[in-house]
């Protein structure tokens, strides 16, 4: 297979994952939030395929399809939320469901 | 083979970049298929067939259905464009990206030492996967699906339609 440099491409993964963080810190629509936690799990997902395939063993591999599980069963809640959240306060504001002042 | 995986980088960067920066949910979610997609090229080139063919089914298939079903669900228009640019000043991007691009530059620093090593190996099949899948991790396996079926219940039980006079 290709010969690529390991930390270009562990680079690309940081540099995916820093980019769903600022998408998080940034948004504030419940929507665009949770497809930045994707972006994120996702960089997380191709750190872990990058030294799988460094060192040749399929654990790397094995330990995506978790994220992919866990992503998977994430989102079904969080959009669940979301079309809740929705519904109660006509809004997709994340700000608008702060409503428990502590 | 090399300058795949460097035009699917850039791709890559460039969608994500796209899909976090739109105003219509809509465009963002595209952009951020494009961006998934790329990761599976990038997947392949790495020697991973098997889970580039899952990134393409499962992330830019089902989870990405699941987001646009929800944005056509909410049935979002202009009025949402309007409000994600009142919420959206320019400001608000500095401090995050700047704080970003400090945690790159020392991811870059830490994997940029010396001692890096290139891929020899060759592909892993998906025969690989599944002897090690159902070998020594059955475990996490078995806790997946009990996770999987926890999502399904808790997504039924909250998108199920409460009466109104249960609400409050």
């Amino acid at each position: 297979m290709a010969s690529i440099p390991m930390h270009q491409g562990l680079l690309l993964a940081g540099i995916l994952f820093a980019l769903g963080l600022v998408g998080l810190l940034v948004r504030r629509n419940v929507v665009f939030t949770l497809m930045s936690l994707e972006i994120m799990l996702n960089a997380a997902g191709l750190a872990f395929v990058v030294a799988g395939a460094r060192w040749g063993q399929a654990d790397g591999q094995i330990v995506f399809m978790f994220i992919l599980t866990m992503a998977a069963a994430e989102v079904s809640v969080g959009l669940a939320l979301a079309l809740r959240i929705y519904h109660r306060f006509k809004s997709l504001d994340a700000d608008a469901v702060s409503e428990m002042k502590g | 083979m090399e300058i795949v995986f460097y035009i699917a980088a850039i791709v890559a960067v460039a969608s994500t970049i796209m899909a976090i920066s739109r105003l219509n949910p809509v465009h963002a979610l595209l952009y951020l298929i494009l961006s998934l997609l790329s990761v599976a090229i990038i997947f392949y080139v790495l020697g991973a067939p098997f889970v580039a063919a899952l990134e393409v089914i499962i992330y830019a298939g089902a989870i990405m259905v699941l987001f646009v079903f929800v944005v056509m669900m909410l049935n979002l228009g202009q009025r949402a464009v309007d409000m994600e640019r009142q919420w959206q000043r320019g400001s608000m991007w500095i401090g995050p990206s700047i704080l970003a691009l400090v945690l790159i530059a020392e991811v870059a620093y830490l994997v940029a030492g010396p001692g890096t090593a290139s891929y020899g190996g060759a592909a892993i099949e998906p025969k690989q996967i599944g002897i090690a899948l159902f070998g020594p991790y059955l475990i996490g396996v078995e806790l997946a699906s009990m996770l999987l079926l926890a999502a399904l219940v808790g997504a039924y039980h909250l998108g199920r339609r409460t009466p109104e006079k249960t609400e409050k």
